[in-house]
């Protein structure tokens, strides 16, 4: 697990149950419950997966079996701009690798990782659909099209005052 | 209500929503009403025209005029110019790329001849989030019908005579699918709706939702009635948020409308639809894996059988299809076998939806009859490679499927065929490459995708693919022995026939495909130390040209790693044991004294 250690407040622990009770505490329901939390915390910490094991009566290994599963899940806190760089097919033989490496080097930072200030993280996504504009870059919600290297560091510079 | 004289069409799907679909939209609203115009012309958001590559795409109806690449700020000239005067705005139509025949040209674009649009039918046609504009395109009457008249083994007759098969990639019949869901008796049954487009460069499924998900809820409704079951599930990726939505509003619009629920169209037929959410997981797509991250574990996927029509979710007997393969079914239902027989080769019927993509003009969605040739596709309704580029290979199937190349251009494109020649239909992605591509690198690509949506359940895939990725990163960093073709061979054909699930066992195809149709790349990496189409960094070198440089120092200060030396006005030099390949000195030189080998 992650060395990340996050000390739950009270209400943080009654939100996830109040998910978790949303769903009926079905077990069948896990990956909804951890859609929802994650939409909550923004992230799934080892300390947010024991409360939901505890509600939902499962062990917390298998809690963590799912997290680690899906790679919509994640265990890492995100940085307030989350970049996300497609590398789906069609993004990658229109190049996708050389804007991720890029960002990469313009960020100081490799993929999974956020930059110290918090404000940027990188990953890296399959496939959003829209290959007509590959390749693709989503900043947030933003999505940027054709982007190109050179185009890296003002995407970034929109983000950083 | 006024009967419109015009419509203006605006595509509102996920590739043209991110350019500034909302102010285009608005804008045209606003000059509609500016000229007064607001009940003779109707303004309506569809879904993807498949014309993806010059989005955003707005469509003039019935004038059957396009524009591409809009902006908001055109609204005022298409309303003023079009709508009111009735001449088209020039400059914002349609002109295709010049393809290889260049004969025709002009405003009746070619991107749309050669198609035949039957799962596609709604599709940017009508506004997908209102229920009576898919009614009144003959919607919810094949539901109808079966339940007014048809008995559920007639109806399945009807699937299993018109040949339709199961379009998420393996092909297998839908009516018989469905006939051995109906045979296996129990209380509780389940229809699923596979919407986990995985396949990196597929986007038919999300599409389809997005743009008529009406035809996918009436398409499981009838399936419902004829398996005998009482609930659907659609299980969709969580990272389709606008497919997720649209879909909700049908939902609840089918609902208040009496087509799901108790006693539809006032039948003892009771069926009700729920969505479950994928999280991002390729191997979810086979079936079985479904059924378990339904159930909220880890997609892993189970060996068959017993099969889902025997044993699905929650272990009740299960019906699961793909969005492709329910989208078709109304109009089987409406028009008939036959009809849809007539369409299509031998042994494979109707058309099929493909994700254009890759090097190719028009990147889009195209929905054809099988049978068709590539050549037709890439070329005709393509608009051919890119800048002029030689076209290389192309890949069906996605990560499970194969490369075809130059010789398989004439190729009638179904089922058989495609596995006949090394590759496979798969969920309709299609990717073409053009001469700069290297072909190992592409098979690493897909290696690198395969072992990371590897479950790890099987030793074959979870191993096998590790060490597949890993002779090809040798062989891509120049370290290659020519027994590592040999080995590469041997563990795929081992892969191949030991792995549990389609995902393992589909996943050395993209190596096998390049082996047979590119062993002389291969070669080059492994003998000459090259990559021919010049993509693995690790072979190529950066020198100067002696003659060409004027020692500007451009390139030195470039560097960042300082790789190069020289005084000013004397000639350069590129340390190679320094040089990280990054290019940066190559797009600095104003003298082409740089050049890469």
């Amino acid at each position: 697990m992650s060395n990340i250690k996050v000390e739950l407040k009270k209400y943080q622990v009654e939100q996830i149950k109040e998910i978790c009770k949303s769903f009926g505490n079905n077990p069948d329901e896990l990956i909804n419950v951890l859609h929802k939390v994650q939409g909550t915390f923004g992230y799934l910490p080892a300390e947010v997966q024991e409360v939901i094991a505890q509600e939902l009566k499962v062990p917390v290994a298998k809690v963590y079996g799912v997290v680690t599963f899906y790679s919509y899940f994640t265990m890492l806190p995100k940085g307030a701009y989350p970049i996300s760089v497609c590398t789906g097919t069609a993004c990658y033989v229109r190049g996708a690798e050389t804007v991720l490496q890029e960002f990469k080097k313009e960020l100081g930072i490799e993929v999974g990782q956020t930059t110290d200030d918090g404000r940027f993280s990188i990953s890296c996504l399959r496939c959003v659909g829209a290959c007509g504009l590959a390749p693709v870059v989503m900043v947030g919600d933003k999505t940027y099209g054709r982007v190109s290297p050179d185009m890296v560091r003002d995407i970034i510079k929109e983000y950083s005052d | 209500m006024t009967v419109k004289k015009k419509h203006i069409l605006v595509c509102n799907g996920t590739s043209c929503q991110n350019v500034a679909h909302d102010e285009i939209f608005n804008n045209l609203k606003k000059e509609l009403q500016n000229h007064g115009l607001e009940e003779s012309a109707g303004l309506v958001r569809t879904a993807c025209f498949g014309l993806c590559e010059k989005g955003p795409v707005i469509e003039i109806f019935p004038d059957k005029v396009f524009y591409v690449q809009v902006k908001p700020e055109d609204a005022k000239e298409i309303v003023e110019e079009h709508i009111i005067r009735g001449k088209p705005v020039k400059r914002l139509l349609y002109n295709e790329p010049e393809t290889i025949s260049g004969k025709e040209s002009g405003e009746k674009a070619r991107f749309k001849r050669k198609q035949i649009r039957i799962a596609l039918r709604n599709c940017g046609v009508i506004d997908p989030e209102n229920i009576e504009e898919y009614i009144s395109r003959y919607g919810y009457e094949a539901l109808g019908r079966v339940l007014d008249e048809m008995t559920p083994s007639d109806t399945i007759r009807i699937i299993k005579d018109s040949g339709l098969r199961g379009r998420g990639g393996a092909g297998f019949p839908t009516g018989l699918k469905w006939e051995l869901a109906r045979n296996n008796q129990n209380d509780q049954k389940y229809v699923v709706c596979n919407a986990d487009e995985g396949d990196p460069g597929a986007f038919m499924d999300r599409s389809i939702l997005e743009g008529d998900p009406h035809s996918v809820i009436e398409a499981m409704a009838i399936c419902g009635y004829c398996i005998g079951a009482g609930k659907g599930l659609v299980y969709i990726r969580a990272e389709y948020p606008l497919a997720i939505e649209r879909l909700k509003i049908a939902i609840n619009q089918a609902k208040e409308f009496g087509f799901l629920g108790r006693n539809i169209l006032d039948s003892d037929f009771h069926f009700d639809i729920e969505i479950r959410y994928g999280a991002g997981a390729f191997v979810c797509g086979e079936e079985t894996a479904l059924i378990h991250s339904m159930e909220g574990g880890r997609g892993e996927p189970t060996l068959k059988p017993p099969f889902p029509a025997q044993s699905g979710y929650l272990g009740k007997p299960t019906n699961v299809n793909n969005v492709e393969t329910f989208a078709n079914v109304p109009v089987i239902i409406l028009k008939g076998a036959k009809w849809f027989s007539s369409i299509g080769t031998e042994k494979s019927k109707g058309t099929k939806v493909f994700a254009l993509a890759g090097k190719i003009n028009n990147v889009g969605l195209i929905e054809v009859p099988m049978g068709i040739t590539l050549r037709e596709v890439i070329f005709e309704i393509g608009g051919g490679i890119r800048n002029g580029k030689k076209f290389k290979a192309v890949q069906t199937g996605g990560p499970s499927g194969g490369c075809l190349t130059g010789k398989h251009l004439d190729l009638p494109i179904d089922y058989e065929t495609l596995v006949a020649a090394g590759s496979m239909m798969g969920s309709g992605g299609m990717i073409v490459m053009d001469e700069d591509d290297c072909m190992v690198d592409f098979a690493k690509f897909f290696l690198d995708f395969t072992v990371e949506e590897s479950c790890g359940k099987c030793t074959p895939c979870r191993i096998g693919n590790k060490r597949l990725n890993e002779l090809l990163d040798k062989i891509c960093k120049g370290n290659g022995a020519m027994e590592d073709i040999e080995r590469l061979y041997n563990l795929s054909i081992v892969i191949k026939d030991t792995a549990l699930c389609g995902l393992g066992q589909s996943s050395p195809n993209p190596v096998l495909a390049t082996l047979n149709h590119f062993r002389n790349e291969y070669e080059a990496h492994i003998i000459d130390k090259k990559c021919p189409a010049g993509v693995c960094k690790a072979l190529m070198t950066y020198e100067i040209v002696e003659e060409n440089c004027v020692g500007c120092t451009a390139c030195a200060r470039a560097c960042p790693v300082g790789a190069i030396t020289g005084e000013r006005k004397e000639v350069h030099r590129i340390d190679p044991r320094l040089c990280i390949k990054c290019g940066a000195c190559l797009e600095k030189c104003k003298f082409n004294a740089v050049i890469v080998n």
